[in-house]
């Protein structure tokens, strides 16, 4: 029986020659991540256990996204923790404010993160790097602990869903709604410890972001991972960003998969999931009653400078609904800088944004941007839980920036293609 | 290994945004985490629950956040076991990894109700409702997390 992709990077990571799904093994790690918040907790664990070295300092990754700028005295403990251990191991990719974007944002782009690697992270978002043909996972604190001590990590061998994509997709569509799309027909816990495997011509359309926000969103359905084959779009992105070779690894003919499911992206809208799980899904023409008070542009689904153009070209020379607040936050420095120098950072004040410094903030309630009671807020983000974002009778809607930006103009959930 | 006590039930889906807030997650401290447990679902939870009850859940209990805060937040709350039709991911190793007994058993969730009196036996997988005289079988966990769980979590079996 042949191996899928991910199958494939995993055995070659145990030192296996194939591996088949329900198997434990043991791999080797080739990057071990953590945040403000988790790695508190994995350092803790690590020095309970009285390690006192990393496996390899190169590997490791801190990046202080979620309470940064530091909203108040225990986040700025929390960060102070992660300075002290990075500081005392010399940890190589340390992300403090003034260099620290929203973490699935930044390791891609600064080639961090590889085709062909083997990646653990203690945020739920790490499946994000699949998009770049990596096995890539969330993990918890203690995974991170016993990553960054050992550079090895346990697995269940996941079974696959395969995914075919075909077509290509319309205008004011995008990767969010390709992703929204699926989740809404399987549900939340339809690719539960599955790997999602996306595959068919219609790869070939999505650009890099479009691919990095779908895998970042894999977990939404309860998946292990998600993952895109290599193709030229793939080796454009990596080649002179990469910081190590890379490896394709190609799925076997005759790989097994679960389940299967066909997307036509030619057939895709504008999609909104409704509160309070992602799975609610509806496309935005059936939304477009719903009066909204706030709406927030970024996170590490949507905040990369595509997702900032298409804001850009829908909120040009235009106000936003009076009375209704608009965050809008560029995920990276590298993409805010971007912003300033397209012109985007002037259109969007002028337009009556407000601009953050990179930070996860709105997106998990942490601070800039959190809701009052029965407020409802149009996101980019990923999750809808009840009180995610604020009180517990607040709303959100997850949409793509497009459905995000068309809203902003006019205070309710809007249709981006009537704008474009 | 058993357990003894009396149940705290919930529906499907319980995230891990709900299980403990982020709001709260500037502190690592269990203690204080656990104060906020469950606490946008079930403000009463933290007032109500004692030593060694047991929280049962339906499908895909503990989606969401990878934050290890969430079971580590229910263990100090007091729970002995989490009983789930299916639990996420992230979820399950992070409460093997802090050794918070988990089973995932259908059977038990749909016959369970709140407030009943539950005992389970780890080693054979048997859980017996003392209120209603029923028992259901778990599936027991394969030999490779029983070694973790035995060796007392993650960081002790590496340790070895």
């Amino acid at each position: 029986m042949g191996m899928t992709m991910t199958q494939k990077i995993l055995a070659a990571h145990a030192g296996l020659e194939s591996v088949k799904a329900g198997q434990l093994i043991n791999a080797k790690l080739d990057i071990v991540l953590g945040n403000d918040i988790t790695t508190p907790v994995a350092v803790n664990e690590f020095n309970k256990a009285g390690f006192d070295s990393v496996y390899d300092k190169s590997r490791i990754n801190i990046v202080l996204d979620h309470f940064t700028p530091n909203k108040d005295i225990k986040a700025a403990e929390q960060s102070k923790t992660c300075r002290q251990f990075a500081c005392k191991y010399d940890i190589d990719n340390f992300y403090d404010v003034g260099e620290v974007g929203v973490e699935h944002a930044l390791l891609p782009e600064k080639g961090i993160v590889t085709a062909g690697d083997c990646i653990i992270g203690a945020d739920s978002h790490t499946c994000t790097y699949g998009a770049v043909g990596a096995f890539s996972t969330g993990v918890g604190s203690t995974d991170m602990a016993a990553g960054m001590a050992t550079g090895m990590c346990w697995f269940k061998v996941p079974s696959a869903m395969k995914i075919t994509l075909t077509g290509k997709l319309g205008k004011g569509v995008s990767g969010k709604d390709v992703i929204l799309d699926i989740i809404g027909r399987i549900g939340v816990d339809g690719a539960l410890y599955q790997s999602m495997e996306f595959v068919g011509d219609g790869v070939k359309s999505l650009t890099m972001d479009d691919r990095l926000t779908i895998c970042n969103m894999a977990i939404e359905a309860g998946a292990k991972n998600g993952i895109f084959p290599i193709d030229d779009i793939t080796r454009e992105y990596l080649d002179g960003r990469s910081q190590r070779e890379y490896v394709e690894y190609v799925a076997d003919d005759d790989a097994e998969y679960t389940t299967e499911l066909t997307i036509d992206l030619d057939k895709l809208e504008p999609t909104v999931s409704y509160p309070h799980l992602p799975e609610n899904t509806h496309v935005v023409t059936e939304a477009k009653d719903i009066a909204i008070d706030q709406v927030v542009i970024g996170s590490c689904t949507n905040g990369r400078i595509s997702d900032m153009e298409a804001a850009y070209e829908i909120l040009k020379g235009k106000k936003v609904k009076k009375g209704l607040r608009v965050i809008i936050i560029p995920a990276t420095q590298a993409i805010y800088k971007e912003c300033i120098k397209r012109g985007y950072l002037e259109a969007f004040i002028d337009a009556g944004c407000v601009v953050s410094a990179p930070t996860c903030g709105p997106c998990l309630g942490g601070y800039m941007g959190i809701l009052a009671a029965d407020e409802r807020c149009v996101s980019t983000t990923n999750r809808n839980f009840v009180g995610r974002m604020g009180h517990v009778t607040s709303e959100i809607y997850l949409a793509s920036p497009a459905v995000a930006a068309a809203s902003a103009l006019t205070g309710y959930i809007s249709d981006p293609r009537e704008v474009l | 290994m058993k357990a003894n006590g009396k149940v705290h039930k919930y529906g499907d889906n319980v995230d891990t945004d709900v299980i403990i807030p982020a709001r709260y997650l500037n502190t690592p401290d269990a203690k204080e985490l656990a104060s906020h447990c469950m606490e946008d679902i079930d403000k009463e939870f933290v007032n109500k629950v004692n030593d060694g009850d047991i929280m049962v859940g339906g499908f895909n209990f503990g989606c969401g956040s990878s934050r290890e805060h969430a079971p580590l937040a229910i263990k100090t709350a007091g729970i002995s076991c989490v009983i789930a039709k299916t639990f996420a991911r992230i979820f399950y190793r992070n409460a093997i990894n802090i050794g918070l007994p988990i089973l995932e058993c259908e059977a038990a969730s749909d016959a369970i109700a709140a407030g009943d009196e539950v005992s389970i036996d780890f080693d054979t997988g048997v859980i017996t409702n003392i209120t209603k005289g029923e028992t259901y079988n778990a599936e027991p966990f394969p030999e490779f997390i029983q070694d973790i769980i035995k060796a007392g979590g993650l960081m002790a079996s590496i340790r070895k």
